[in-house]
């Protein structure tokens, strides 16, 4: 099955974005596929490379990234909700895309489920 | 591109939050993609569609005349939870533009039928 993730919230406010990367880890080693995961509304400060948690805490925003970088995942992160919180191509994190939400449009169409995180 | 039902829930106040405008430009851009566009309103997502609102006194974009544009976008579905509007003392008169009203069974019934549901 084609699995879509929308991603709704920021990455040290909710656990709405932890359980958005386990599952996204647990599509990645099941024999299902995963087609794109999309962040909108405060979720594109998932994307935000200045982001910089103390030690021990868990740095979301690299654990993203290394889905991409290891498995190939495409992260989008919505252009007008990404600017309009300060995420550009200038601190944009490894591994991510900006583009429009088209993007979480053609998700919806081309994936079998498309998964929210953080209604 | 092939065509889906999307729906897009709306339970948030329309200013509490930022999420009330930005679920409404998703809901436009699904649209203008040749989408089947739904839009449900539920909890506190009903204020979003009364009446004499004035963003303006809060420095707020006025989202919600685009309501009164859905026509435009082929956007003719809009659903409206009956319970959350009596719970919060509305009526169908307080709303700007006209809705079918869902009771929750009937509203849970009809997500079923939707590809692609969308909520925040």
């Amino acid at each position: 099955m084609k699995f879509a993730i929308l991603v709704n919230t920021g990455p040290f406010s909710h656990q709405a974005t932890e359980s958005a990367l386990a599952f996204a880890q647990a599509v990645l080693a099941s024999e299902h596929e995963l087609i794109r995961v999309f962040f909108y509304f405060d979720g594109v400060h998932n994307a935000n490379r200045l982001a910089a948690p103390s030690n021990g805490e868990r740095n979301l925003v690299r654990a993203w990234s290394k889905l991409a970088s290891e498995r190939g995942v495409d992260l989008v992160v919505c252009i007008a909700a990404g600017l309009r919180r300060g995420v550009r191509e200038a601190n944009l994190a490894p591994g991510f895309r900006i583009s429009g939400l088209g993007q979480l449009v053609e998700a919806g169409i081309l994936a079998d489920r498309l998964i929210t995180f953080g209604a | 591109m092939a065509s889906k039902r999307f729906l897009f829930v709306n339970r948030k106040a329309p200013f509490g939050s930022g999420q009330a405008g930005e679920m409404l430009d998703a809901a436009l851009i699904a649209a203008s993609f040749d989408q089947h566009v739904h839009l449900a309103f539920l909890d506190d997502g009903v204020f979003q569609l009364i009446k004499h609102q004035r963003p303006d006194t809060l420095e707020q974009r006025d989202f919600a005349s685009t309501f009164l544009d859905l026509a435009e976008y082929d956007i003719d579905h809009v659903w409206v939870e009956r319970d959350s509007l009596a719970e919060r003392g509305l009526t169908e008169t307080d709303l700007l533009i006209p809705v079918t009203l869902v009771d929750r069974a009937t509203l849970s019934r009809m997500m079923a039928d939707i590809d692609v549901v969308i909520s925040a």
